[in-house]
């Protein structure tokens, strides 16, 4: 933090000896960032919005909502239609969740593309795949809430994954059901730990930003930057309005949905309450879990789908040793960036075929799709790093741009920024 | 990069493509044009009010409409019938009160205040005069069907003889729309069943349409504050974002980068 900065005034100075808050936000304002950071940059001020309109809106929805098997669904439908705007909070939350995967998976991604996992921001990175997996169980957690029959249904598949575990399993799923089945204290446990993970989540924010701010912004070109210099622009005025413009047309499609198709991100059985008697006939997750659930089903034994499943979300935290190329930026690994592209087209296959029954070819693809997957990250990227023949990286972000250096990559570079 | 972006955005089109074909043999829902689809989309009063008889005289006698009261049919984006015609409404049926101040329930006429009164005690009940099928409450209905509203306008027409080979049993019907084409419930509409009040000639058809409109606003009573607010909402965010992309490109013209 900046140790030399000083308060103006003299309560400021006061305050700030005995609590340094306003070194804080100057820390916050004057932050140098890289100058060169495209829209893709914007998502981690999108996904803190996210967030926090998740907590507000699912604060106000928790005031009216009834946390009991018999009233749950009554409760949501009363939020519905006499709660003063209820519909627009409950679609807020709802449509929410889903605006918040979507933008997780492209900060993700980004990631993957420009390699801000690697030395030294591994921990920004496990950090942020922390977030991920407590936001997937905050998410399947509040998909179960209204209690229609894919809430019911899909609590009982996914609890009962537990089982798999060799000897213990059954006990565990009865102890994380409260009961014998998913009955009412599965569903007040949930919405109680529904309610605390976000706040989780935030604690593990704040230090993801914070880990942030020690190395400073990976940035498209992926090298070091010296800061503060003439690659770097202060965080304020220069990003806060370049993140303000693309939170903004973030908020147009989210608004979109809100307003025009509320429901179509949603699974029309999930407006039946929920039945134990009466078995949907496809259990599908919301489409933000279906990659996952694509694996799962793809391997034949329970165990080990399971296995399976929980290693493809886990090998990511192992990512920074698994990726064994010191270049950061696909813009300068022309063989990386391929693959690049078939993993991003395997994950989206995945997610497609976890919403079709597992049976015929859907269940073939999902099998080469999820073998695939794995081999990416378990052979291609570590051999990848030794192999292959990187383009030559420029020493700094403003040199190739304003100087015409002779280095080759410049042309290159813009060419691929501009196609992104 | 751009170019293997394209082929793999080809080739998950292929495979999406196949994958859709396989799993054709989605039957194709009969179309309306419906009134509350739309950016500006309403309902049609007139189709709410008519829709809101069909549900009374035909639907009512087995399906129940538990989260509905009859004073949301005077509230505004609804059928919007007078306070007197609502009240008339609810005291035609009777109510189940109390207990008084001698322990005892008594009956009623109904009131604005009153959920729509049930035809059945509970789903027991129901199940036992309609040969074990539950009738779903219709509340929520319109959204509780994958297909939505086209589902159900579709289901209603959907009634023909079975073909050669399919044999029913007792108390089972053939729909072509049904999941699976076995329907526990006959068909219930007939060319002039109900006497519009308002002159329309009620053909399967219309019938139809109007019970389905009427069953979308039970299932989205905001819909309509719901369009209004979407449209200002969006065009705010457009205005806005639009003197935010000019105030950021003055801004970031003090040094040389594009944005």
């Amino acid at each position: 933090m900046s140790e030399e900065y000083t308060p103006k005034s003299k309560f400021g100075k006061w305050f700030n000896d005995r609590l340094p808050l306003l070194s804080l936000a100057n820390h916050l304002t004057d932050y140098p960032t890289p100058k060169n950071l495209n829209y893709w940059w914007t998502f981690g001020g999108i996904l803190t919005f996210c967030l926090i309109t998740q907590i507000v809106t699912g604060l106000v929805l928790a005031m009216h909502y009834i946390a009991h098997a018999d009233m749950a669904f009554d409760s949501v439908e009363h939020i519905m239609r006499d709660v003063n705007y209820g519909w627009l909070i409950r679609y807020i939350h709802a449509n929410g969740a889903s605006m918040f995967f979507l933008a997780v998976y492209i900060h993700i991604f980004r990631s993957l593309f420009y390699g801000s996992y690697k030395a030294p921001r591994e921990i920004i990175w496990i950090i942020g795949i922390i977030i991920y997996l407590l936001m997937m169980a905050a998410a399947f957690m509040g998909y179960v809430l209204p209690w229609g029959q894919m809430s019911f249904w899909g609590a009982t598949v996914i609890t009962n994954l537990f089982s798999a575990i060799p000897l213990v399993g059954e006990g565990i799923v009865t102890w994380l059901w409260g009961g014998y089945s998913v009955d009412n204290p599965t569903l007040t446990r949930f919405f109680t730990l529904h309610y605390l993970i976000p706040f989780l989540i935030l604690g593990l924010v704040v230090l993801h930003i914070w880990a942030l701010h020690v190395p400073g912004n990976n940035n498209p070109v992926g090298i070091d930057i010296k800061k503060p210099s003439k690659d770097t622009v202060p965080f304020h005025p220069y990003i806060v309005i370049k993140d303000g413009f693309a939170l903004l047309m973030f908020m147009i499609v989210f608004a979109f949905f809100v307003f025009y198709t509320p429901n179509i991100l949603g699974h029309a059985d999930n407006y039946i309450e929920a039945n134990p008697l009466v078995t949907p006939a496809h259990i599908v997750p919301e489409w933000y879990l279906l990659p996952f659930y694509a694996i799962l089903r793809s391997v034949p034994d329970k165990l080990l789908g399971v296995v399976a499943m929980l290693s493809a979300i886990f090998i990511l935290a192992a990512l920074p040793w698994l990726d064994t190329s010191k270049i950061r930026s696909a813009v300068f690994r022309p063989l990386y960036r391929q693959f690049y592209w078939i993993l991003v087209a395997d994950v989206l296959i995945l997610g497609y075929v976890g919403a079709m029954p597992a049976e015929g070819l859907y269940l073939l693809i999902a099998r080469i799709a999820t073998a695939y997957y794995f081999l990416h990250f378990l052979v291609i990227l570590p051999i990848l790093g030794y192999k292959e023949k990187t383009l030559p990286v420029p020493l700094s972000i403003t040199d190739p741009i304003l100087g015409g250096s002779p280095n080759l990559a410049t042309a290159r570079n813009k060419e691929s920024l501009s196609n992104k | 990069m751009n170019k293997f972006l394209k082929i793999n955005l080809f080739i998950y089109f292929i495979l999406t493509a196949t994958c859709n074909a396989l799993a054709a043999e989605k039957v194709e829902y009969l179309k309306t044009d419906w009134s509350f689809k739309g950016l500006f989309g309403k309902f049609d009063r007139g189709s709410l009010q008519r829709g809101y008889q069909v549900y009374t005289e035909v639907c009512s006698s087995c399906h129940s409409m538990k989260y509905l009261s009859y004073r949301n049919l005077t509230e505004k984006g609804g059928p919007e019938f007078t306070e007197d015609q609502a009240k008339a409404i609810a005291a035609s049926f009777e109510v189940t009160d109390g207990p008084n101040a001698d322990g005892e329930m008594f009956k009623r006429p109904g009131k604005l205040s009153d959920k729509f009164v049930m035809p059945y005690e509970n789903v027991k009940a129901a199940q036992a005069a309609n040969g074990g099928a539950y009738p779903p409450d219709m509340s929520v209905l319109a959204k509780a069907r994958g297909g939505g509203v086209d589902y159900i306008y579709s289901l209603l027409q959907g009634y023909e003889d079975p073909p050669m080979g399919i044999t029913l049993d007792e108390g089972v019907y053939y729909n072509k729309f049904m999941y699976g084409n076995k329907i526990k419930m006959s068909n219930q509409l007939s060319d002039g069943l109900v006497e519009y009040a308002d002159g329309t000639v009620s053909t399967v058809e219309q019938m139809s349409k109007d019970v389905t409109t009427f069953l979308m606003w039970a299932a989205e009573p905001h819909l309509e504050a719901r369009h209004r607010m979407g449209f200002k909402a969006i065009v705010y965010l457009i205005i806005l974002t639009t003197l935010v992309y000019f105030s950021m490109k003055r801004i970031w013209s003090r040094i040389e980068t594009e944005v």
